[in-house]
């Protein structure tokens, strides 16, 4: 034991000598050797969410083989696998898998552009107008504070089985999000600003767009990138209360006919486009936002 | 009649109330008065009210009493002939250099392309040439300041308006700063009301120095530096005059101070 410990501590201090005679030549292999070592933790941190993955996915599906998951119910990641190639393959009972992931994308993508104008609009009007924002606060955090998704059977009643019902859900799903950090954006803009703005010269509208509206923007982009979640998820709810086609409908289909694989299949696909439209909003925050100081990697 | 002065602030008072709703007195009687083309530094205790003279001078706020008056005309909101460069940054960090200095003539309804060819002159002038592309967060401190400068001076005011603007500096940049700002003021002959912590920076600078009261303030006393220009920022202060100058001025603020102290 003893001369195992000597062993290994000579090891080491051999070790230590050669690298105090390597180090002093030049800087740069030190840089490198950092760059190597955020490489090294990169491919580790890879590798451990590839682990994670198989190790979940594959302790279902040997969980379902093995007898001690029920597939009836809480599907099977082959089945799944199944389902969604045969969708891709041979279409849905509803129809063509693409038709159904463009309609839910036509409604989530068009009640998120409309709430989320209405949002910025009503934000800046308000938060540049105290009459108006003292008068209408209040009817907006009642409007808040009620569970906006039962507003979906209402606009089914209303607006019939198309679109234009799932549409104005998602349009109001999103607008209190976009409104609420569109008004607080215009509120936290900088006193010293709007005060330097002024005395250069700057109008009202001439404050709004060149300070305002700025300052504002990177509160109104993170809540963009929330609220497309929440218009397909307005888009969906919508179509599961009562709808001809989507992706709401095809899970509404699927859970009617016990088809778990079914559920888990269109909530792959879904998945699917909120990620690709994060993606955008994140190149389009990237795009609006050069101005802001870049991230280090000390940061 | 002389002609008329500058800045003319008579009987001026400006008053809060807290929010306990009680009314707290910034200024109380306020009278001062500042030439043409005349540089002006005010001193007093923290917290005395100086920057709330600057806001009623700049017609940012209103005073509850008496008349604030540029070249005999009543301050009635803001001002064009107005310049202020404010002590923390108020550069606008979404734009670069350039957008930030040409925001004032493109404000007040310059055609782009003449905003444009002024400020570039403008950035040559305060030696900021090359930086025409960058953001502020990419830029020093003092090279922040100095976009601040340009955005100012490009608007040739009459009247400049100074709150602290140098105290976030460190001491070799600010003594740059200074530097520049009398090369600046001593083309452009607006009248000056530079408002300050630090009374050595009063005195190199100003043609007169206005010593605050406490709150509520009111101005105790004025020195005239008769220092002649143009000035060496950075070995004016071992003068002997210089010296002497400081202290007269020393004991009368430190008066204030103790008062301040003893008060809160």
């Amino acid at each position: 034991m003893t001369s195992e410990k000597k062993c290994f501590a000579h090891g080491r201090a051999t070790d230590m000598t050669d690298s105090s005679i390597t180090t002093p030549l030049s800087a740069e292999p030190k840089l490198e050797t950092a760059i190597e070592r955020m490489r090294r933790h990169d491919r580790l941190v890879l590798a451990l969410r590839l682990a994670v993955l198989v190790f979940l996915i594959g302790g279902w599906e040997l969980g379902v083989r093995v007898g001690l998951i029920d597939p009836f119910f809480f599907g099977q990641p082959s089945g799944i696998v199944v389902k969604l190639i045969d969708w891709f393959q041979n279409g849905t009972s509803i129809g063509p898998l693409w038709k159904q992931i463009a309609v839910t994308i036509y409604e989530a993508g068009a009640g998120f552009l409309i709430g989320a104008v209405m949002g910025i609009l009503c934000g800046i009007a308000l938060g540049r107008n105290q009459l108006l924002s003292d008068v209408f606060s209040i009817y907006i955090k009642v409007a808040n504070s009620i569970p906006r998704v039962v507003l979906g059977s209402i606009f089914i009643v209303a607006l019939g089985l198309g679109a234009a019902s799932k549409i104005a859900l998602a349009v109001v799903m999103v607008f209190f999000v976009v409104f609420a950090n569109a008004f607080q954006g215009v509120r936290e803009a900088d006193k010293n600003l709007i005060a330097n703005a002024r005395i250069l010269g700057a109008s009202n509208w001439q404050m709004t767009r060149a300070v305002v509206i700025p300052s504002a923007l990177s509160w109104i982009l993170a809540s963009l990138h929330v609220s497309f979640g929440f218009a397909l998820v307005g888009a969906i709810v919508g179509e599961f209360l009562g709808a001809r086609e989507g992706m709401g409908l095809l899970i509404a289909t699927a859970q009617g006919s016990f088809d778990s694989n079914g559920v888990f299949a269109a909530m792959i696909v879904i998945a699917v486009v909120a990620l690709a439209a994060e993606w955008l909003l994140t190149m389009l925050e990237n795009r609006l936002l050069t101005w802001r100081p870049e991230a280090t990697i000390n940061d | 009649m002389t002609s008329p002065s500058a800045i003319e602030l008579k009987h001026v008072a400006r008053r809060f109330v807290t929010p306990a709703g009680e009314i707290l007195s910034a200024l109380e009687d306020f009278d001062l008065s500042i030439a043409p083309g005349e540089f002006m530094a005010i001193v007093g205790p923290t917290g005395c009210g100086k920057s709330t003279t600057l806001g009623l001078i700049a017609g940012l706020a209103r005073p509850q009493a008496g008349e604030v008056t540029l070249f005999d005309k009543k301050v009635d909101g803001v001002d064009r002939r107005v310049g202020f460069v404010f002590q923390q940054d108020a550069v606008f960090p979404w734009r670069d250099v350039l957008h930030n200095v040409m925001a004032g003539p493109l404000f007040r309804g310059t055609p782009k392309d003449k905003a444009e060819a002024e400020a570039r002159d403008w950035i040559v002038r305060v030696g900021l040439k090359g930086f025409e592309g960058h953001h502020p967060h990419q830029l020093s401190g003092g090279m922040r300041k100095r976009v601040a400068l340009a955005q100012t001076f490009i608007n040739n005011p009459q009247v400049l308006l100074m709150d602290e603007p140098f105290s976030a500096l460190d001491v070799q940049t600010r003594e740059l700063m200074q530097e520049e700002l009398l090369q600046l003021w001593a083309h452009a002959k607006s009248a000056v009301l530079f408002v300050t912590h630090d009374l050595d920076e009063a005195i190199l600078l100003a043609d007169r120095v206005a010593v605050l009261t406490t709150r509520p303030a009111r101005v105790k006393s004025v020195h005239t530096i008769d220092l002649p220009r143009p000035r060496d920022v950075a070995t004016l202060r071992y003068d002997e005059r210089f010296i002497a100058i400081a202290r007269k001025i020393s004991d009368d603020l430190r008066e204030e101070v103790l008062r301040a102290r003893a008060g809160h």
